[in-house]
């Protein structure tokens, strides 16, 4: 039997290999997509801890998470053309322009 | 998927990825959160992000992939994996229990039981929602003219 334990789990491994991506990663798209996966794993606990206690509320949340994950794409991927013109690239080690 | 070379590679990892996440979500009795996922990210944000990897023309990296200290990432993630985990075993789940049984969901329907929490319970987060989006619309058409 299935557990909300066993999904838990898989949020939490889905998690840590989003959280690896975004630290190890240098293309800026690649980071974008590791943080939707991070966000995916944060939407399948809220699912499964909702469907576990019977409550409508942890997908209501889930519709609002991706609400603002929309918008972050809209945004986000603006960002990453607007540098691309600027720079030619969208590696992160090249985005410097706030260094001294 | 985070470990592909390509990010076209990438993006067809995540998006069955999210078709995954789509199943796991009917297992647990969420079929209306399984259409909104396939609808909205392996339908719309995935063809935004590879519409924008295309556009771009971003190819295989030829330099090095990684950033420095990625032994330190590892290490980091795997204190966030060890961290969750120890909790997910060592814990219980409790908390007040709703109404909204597997019976409910069935006889109801779930989309109709979504929309009466969200226009009833949730209506001011869901119109702070739909500011939200208008902003990020405005921004992104803003940031992505052509003379900035």
């Amino acid at each position: 039997m299935i557990s909300v334990y066993h999904f838990m789990t898989v949020a939490a491994i889905l998690f840590a290999m989003g959280t690896y991506g975004v630290l190890t990663r240098r293309n800026a798209i690649v980071i974008y997509m590791c943080i939707e996966l991070m966000l995916n794993s944060v939407n399948l606990t809220f699912i499964a801890l909702s469907s576990h206690l019977q409550s409508m509320d942890g997908q209501v949340f889930v519709v609002f998470i991706m609400a603002v994950a929309g918008a972050e794409a809209a945004v986000g991927l603006a960002l990453m053309i607007t540098f691309y013109r600027n720079r030619e690239t969208i590696d992160v080690d090249d985005m410097n322009l706030l260094k001294l | 998927m985070v470990f592909c070379k390509s990010p076209i590679n990438s993006a067809i990892g995540l998006v069955n990825t999210f078709f995954c996440l789509a199943i796991f979500y009917v297992m647990l009795n969420a079929p209306f959160m399984a259409a909104i996922q396939v609808m909205v990210y392996a339908g719309a944000i995935m063809v935004l992000i590879l519409f924008v990897i295309m556009l771009l023309n971003l190819g295989t990296d030829d330099r090095k992939r990684y950033t420095n200290g990625s032994v330190w990432s590892a290490l980091a993630s795997l204190l966030v994996l060890g961290n969750v985990i120890f909790f997910i075993k060592r814990g219980r789940v409790t908390g007040a229990e709703g109404d909204i049984t597997a019976f409910v969901v069935e006889s109801v329907g779930h989309t109709e039981l979504i929309g009466t929490t969200l226009l009833t319970q949730f209506m001011l987060p869901f119109e702070i929602a739909s500011i939200v989006l208008l902003v990020a619309i405005v921004g992104a058409v803003v940031l992505a003219k052509k003379e900035v």
